[in-house]
């Protein structure tokens, strides 16, 4: 799939983003911008999804990292309980990875390590 | 179960060697590479230093290092031992573990 | 002493300040990458790299992201050991009290929270070194 746009644009705003969709500035996300990142992701947002968009925003603040996936599964069990934190109920979420799509959706660069 | 420690930066531009010595165990190499070779001249302000730690560990200096810095043999502190490339590799085999002071 | 064989202790040294050059975050990331495959880490910090650890870093104005907030983060990789040196520490006026707190979750003490760092003398460094496999120096 070749993407042509190199800009998300939302209510007027424009945000630059990379070849493969990671927001250039953390900077400029929104959360309307995050539904247009998350629709190009085929991904309809819903509580739960928000949930680990807003829980990676609250630890690349704190950390300024984002977790790998087993971290984030540690941390949500912690925070959620046990049914959230699960890689199985994650990956439902967010198919082609937790960390990857709900990173792009969160607007944090592209994980450490992950290729 | 000892340990090679490689220096491969001038001691009159950083604080490489100085911290190298001061972490050497009974035992350990310590091997000048790069212009790491230019602390072990005679007569230099590191040479009693470097002199000083030959009871503790044995110094290498790779010799084609020194050579293109126009030194000779006679020029480094007594009891220094050279190597080549080969030397070199022997000595990361033979030690446990390696520390590069950079 | 049900340690797997395959298991190894990896020492990371840190002797660069942090900003001026790439070696701390580069070392910050290896370390990150490294813990995703269940090896012993540990950290040192002697000489300038005490600076990596400072309370209150602020690069805003420099334009530079502050990972020294990541450094907290690795409790929960597992790496739990920051050997800082005394003598590093006071040869640039600093003490313990300079440096940022970092600690980790015990599971195993009903995740009370811990201290992540140890100081240690120059004496005692070259013992942690000794007492590693594996020794990446940045």
């Amino acid at each position: 799939m070749s993407e042509v746009a190199t800009a998300y644009e939302v209510n007027g705003i424009v945000a630059q983003h990379d070849e493969e969709g990671y927001l250039t500035d953390i900077g400029q996300w929104t959360p309307e911008l995050a539904l247009l990142i998350a629709k190009s992701e085929h991904i309809d947002m819903t509580d739960e999804h928000w949930e680990v968009v807003n829980f990676l925003r609250d630890y690349y603040e704190e950390y300024q990292i984002a977790p790998a996936v087993r971290i984030l599964v540690k941390e949500m069990t912690k925070k959620y309980g046990k049914e959230k934190g699960d890689q199985k109920a994650l990956y439902a979420l967010f198919p082609y990875g937790p960390a990857k799509q709900a990173c792009k959706i969160a607007g944090l660069p592209k994980p450490t390590g992950c290729v | 179960m000892s340990t090679l420690h490689t220096v491969n930066k001038s001691p009159f531009e950083r604080s490489s060697l100085a911290s190298c010595l001061a972490h050497v165990a009974q035992g350990d190499a310590v091997l000048l590479i790069e212009d790491g070779v230019t602390g072990a001249r005679r007569g230099s302000s590191f040479a009693e230093a470097l002199h000083a730690k030959s009871p503790v560990c044995a110094i290498y200096i790779l010799a084609p290092d020194l050579a293109a810095r126009g030194m000779k043999a006679e020029d480094v502190i007594e009891g220094a031992k050279f190597v080549d490339y080969g030397g070199f590799v022997d000595l990361v085999a033979e030690k446990t573990r390696v520390v590069a002071w950079l | 002493m049900s340690e797997q064989p395959s298991k190894k202790k990896f020492l990371y040294i840190n002797r660069k300040a942090p900003y001026g050059t790439i070696y701390a975050l580069e070392s910050l990331e290896v370390v990150l990458i490294g813990a995703a495959f269940e090896q012993e880490v540990s950290l040192a910090f002697l000489d300038d790299g005490v600076f990596q650890l400072m309370e209150g870093q602020d690069t805003t104005g420099v334009g530079m992201k502050n990972f020294s907030k990541t450094y907290r983060a690795l409790g929960d990789y597992e790496v739990r050991k920051f050997y800082v040196e005394k003598e590093s520490l006071a040869e640039r006026g600093l003490s313990v009290e300079n440096l940022m707190p970092v600690t980790y979750e015990d599971e195993d003490d009903d995740y009370a929270e811990k201290p992540s760092i140890i100081l240690v003398d120059r004496a005692e460094m070259a013992k942690v070194i000794a007492a590693n496999d594996v020794i990446l120096s940045f």
